[in-house]
């Protein structure tokens, strides 16, 4: 299957010129009804799998619709659209500061229709970015390495924690390296605006050696396999399904507060078929896909009354701000602070 | 009122306010509009600049040049007032350290000392419109003062919004005006009017030959139309009182000689031998006693046109003058052996009037009857009440109407084809109309049944 996936990802290679950019994945999936009318491309960081129940369900309610779905990191995403002139009709990331710089830099189209209008102020930007997913930023901890107490609910906790045990602790840390992975660096950005104690909460992480990550598959791995007792700033909605087997880990939504990531989508100015990408976006915002995108891709859809029940719930905003931390003397000047306070000699 | 296809004053009056109203309107739209307009782009301008100085606050010298931290909060709220795009610039010397490196720098050179501050313009940026602040910080770079430029660019979508809004709000303030405008201005139009349609209205209402001078109040613009309004009805009233007069002196004047030419010419013909001689005076007799009965008339006719004018308003009873007047003319009656019998003179009969114009024409009907009866017959003179009107009833059995038709018989000067040789003028029954109208009463001349002319004078009873 890998080995037909890749060779259809390397035949859409050959016959697209302008695709310098990494492809993760590249599925084809074909209209229903079998005689192809139109032709949507999306451009994701979502894997091919989380979202193809949606992919199907939408193709049966608008036959003689083929889909391509391509998959690349974040990074990847936005050069492709951004840099390399990629011509896709909807493009998903869960990188919302680079999925803001798409929209700000104007090469995202307006787009209006009852589903993006309904949506919550803090769920969209302008008429040009939506979100469909709140995500929360977990901890994850293993419950043997709490000595008997319970899991930390806010960051102070943790760091006392940490403090108190650090033989419990010590090169047995995970967390995102900023400087490789996107997400991890808007969660750390993110963190460090929201709260004072988080850059305490480094440095006493910096001093148990930890260990840093490009993605989060092999993290959750690491910690399946014991190798790690914590993991700090994971994706819940990506480690729930991998950890639910696993005995003895905790997930933790801290309390002081939770970052909440906004999976977003934006129809690119270059689409061929901008209708058809935003008859997905659409359908992803619509009760239909609300709920298939919840029981099936395991991702919350957006949901005011869910956050509201659950207030230590902070949706990174999806505004201007974003755009600073993308500046690139900002983040050399932030990662060279990270690095100050959590790669200790 | 329209046939000369000029407007009446009402619609002019509201047609011109109408007009004003709408300028009005139009006017405070275009202010309302303008000042929120730029008053939404100093406060948007306000924030701008700020968010400018804040990013200038965070540049820092050194050894290895020029750094920026940009401040989070100041973009953040850049994005809150307005979800604009938001574009930034930090460059040395036209060098860009960071940020969009296309972003226009400002066209004209500003002195170090404009740019302390935040200066700002519109220029088009990639796809767009933008509103862009910039502003100059000096800080000490390798030992060097180096001179660092910030510009902060927004588009202006937000602004837009605002202004589409607020010229929504100031259309609908706009149409509020007008709206009262137009109420107002109808009122406004009914009031200026109302005197000049009270005085139309007093002056319509007058009879045709009401000539008293106009004493209706009416404001000061319209004194000169009412005065000279007065000043033509007094020269009317003159003019045909000196007429009236005149023709009374006339009469006057031609009574005196025709009975002198009577006499003698009835002397001459007493003298007279050949009976062509005889013929001839007898002509001139008959043609002298119509003159004379002419002028009488044409005196009577004076006197009630001139009467009519302002009739007298007193209390007649119409018994005893009724009563009155056939004794009057029971002499000339009984010289045709005619007789007259009067009816309803025993109770009084009261009317609001003039006593010498309706017995002019009560005069007027008792010589026609007795003057076209038969010998030997009889005048029916009935005075009667008949609803809220008198009635004056004059019946004789003499040669009738012969067909003649009365609107021919009552006009000046008319006389009827069966008159024969009966002397008379042909005003009479003029004066009898005259006077009927006058009273705001009328008059009937008809065939009597049985043969003979029955008139019927009818005046509303006081
Ligand atoms: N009682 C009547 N019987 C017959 N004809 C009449 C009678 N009254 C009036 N007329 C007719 O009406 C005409 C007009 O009458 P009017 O009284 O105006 O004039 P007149 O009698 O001829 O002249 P005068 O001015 O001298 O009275 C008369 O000429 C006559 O033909
Ligand atoms: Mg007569």
């Amino acid at each position: 299957m890998r080995a037909v996936l890749g060779a259809i990802g390397l035949m859409l290679a050959l016959a697209t010129p302008i695709s310098a950019f990494e492809i993760e994945e590249d599925t084809r999936f074909p209209a229903i009804g079998g005689s192809e009318h139109a032709l949507l491309s999306v451009l994701s960081t979502t894997d091919t799998d989380v979202l193809r129940p949606v992919i199907l369900a939408f193709q049966a309610r608008n036959p003689g619709i083929t889909l391509r779905y391509t998959v690349a990191n974040s990074q990847q995403v936005y050069s492709a659209i951004a840099d390399e002139g990629a011509v896709y009709d909807l493009m998903i990331s869960s990188a919302m500061d680079l999925q803001m710089k798409i929209a700000n830099d104007g090469l995202a189209r307006p787009l209006h229709s009852s589903a993006t209008d309904s949506l919550p102020e803090w769920a969209r930007w302008q008429d040009l970015l939506f979100a469909f997913a709140q995500e929360p930023v977990v901890l994850i901890v293993a419950l043997s390495a709490l000595g008997g107490t319970s899991p930390p609910r806010t960051r102070r906790e943790l760091t006392q924690l940490l403090r108190d045990h650090p033989e419990n602790f010590a090169g047995r840390i995970g967390t995102y390296d900023p400087e490789k992975s996107g997400a991890g660096y808007l969660f750390v950005t993110q963190d460090a605006r929201l709260s004072d104690t988080f850059w305490r909460l480094a440095e006493v992480m910096g001093g148990l050696d930890p260990k840093l990550y490009d993605s989060s598959a092999p993290m959750i791995a690491d910690l399946k396999a014991g190798r790690l007792v914590l993991a700090y700033n994971v994706l819940g909605s990506y480690a729930a399904p991998r950890i639910a087997q696993a005995e003895g880990l905790a997930m933790v939504e801290l309390e002081d507060h939770t970052l909440t990531l906004l999976r977003t989508a934006l129809v690119p100015r270059s689409a061929t078929a901008p209708e058809l990408g935003a008859l997905f976006l659409d359908f992803l915002l619509g009760a239909e896909g609300r709920s298939l995108i919840a029981r099936e891709a395991g991702l919350p859809p957006i949901d005011a009354a869910a956050l509201a029940a659950k207030p230590h719930l902070r949706p990174i905003r999806l505004d201007a701000g974003l755009l600073v931390y993308l500046d690139a003397m900002k983040r050399r000047a932030f990662l060279e602070e990270w690095q100050a306070a959590l790669i200790q000699p | 009122m329209r046939d000369n296809g000029a407007l009446s004053l009402r619609e002019r009056l509201m047609l011109q306010l109408l007009v004003l109203a709408a300028v009005l309107a139009v006017a405070l739209f275009v202010a309302v509009r303008t000042v929120a307009g730029s008053a939404a782009e100093e406060t948007l301008d306000g924030v701008l600049g700020a968010a400018t100085i804040a990013v200038a606050d965070e540049l820092r010298g050194g050894e290895e040049g020029v750094s920026v931290d940009l401040p989070h909060e100041a973009f953040s709220i850049l994005g809150s007032i307005s979800e604009d795009r938001i574009f930034y610039r930090i460059a040395v010397d036209g060098a860009t350290i960071t940020g969009y490196d296309d972003l226009p720098l400002p066209e004209a050179a500003r002195s170090p000392a404009e740019l302390s501050t935040p200066i700002f313009y519109t220029t088009q940026y990639r796809d767009t419109e933008v509103r862009v602040a910039v502003m100059q910080r000096v800080v000490l770079a390798g030992r060097l003062s180096t001179a660092v430029t910030v510009l902060v660019a927004q588009t202006r979508a937000g602004q837009a919004e605002i202004a589409a809004r607020v010229a929504n709000q100031a259309a609908g303030i706009g149409l509020g005006v007008f709206a009262l405008a137009a109420v107002l201005s109808i009122l406004t139009a009914g009031s200026v009017l109302r005197p000049i349609n009270r005085l139309a209205e007093a002056v319509g209402r007058r009879g045709p030959s009401d000539l008293r001078s106009v004493d209706h109040p009416s404001p000061a613009e319209l004194r000169p139309l009412v005065d000279a309004l007065n000043g033509f009805i007094a020269r009317l009233r003159a003019g045909l009182m000196r007429t009236e007069t005149f023709i009374a002196e006339a009469a006057h004047h031609i009574r005196t000689p025709l009975a002198t030419v009577r006499a003698r010419a009835e002397t001459a013909l007493r003298k007279a031998e050949t009976e062509e001689a005889r013929e001839t005076l007898r002509a001139v007799i008959r043609a002298v006693e119509e003159s004379a009965r002419s002028a009488s008339q044409l005196l009577d006719h004076a006197t009630v046109v001139y009467r009519s004018d302002r009739p007298e308003r007193e209390s007649v009873d119409l018994a005893r003058l009724v009563a009155g007047l056939a004794q009057n003319f029971q002499p000339v009656a009984g010289l045709k052996d005619v007789e007259i019998h009067t009816e309803g003179v025993t109770a009084p009969v009261e009317v609001v009037g003039d006593r010498l114009l309706i017995e002019a024409a009560l005069r007027n009907m008792l010589d026609n009857a007795v003057k076209y009866s038969s010998p030997d017959s009889e005048i029916a003179l009935v005075l009667s009440r008949k609803g809220d009107e008198a009635c004056v009833e004059v019946a004789d059995r003499g040669r009738g109407l012969s067909g003649g038709a009365q609107p021919d018989l009552t006009r000046r000067f008319a006389r009827g084809a069966n008159v024969g040789d009966v002397v008379g003028s042909g005003l009479g029954l003029t004066i009898v109309e005259e006077v009927a109208a006058a009273h705001g009463g009328r008059f009937e001349l008809a065939e009597r049944k049985g043969g003979g002319t029955c008139a019927l004078f009818w005046v509303p009873l006081g």
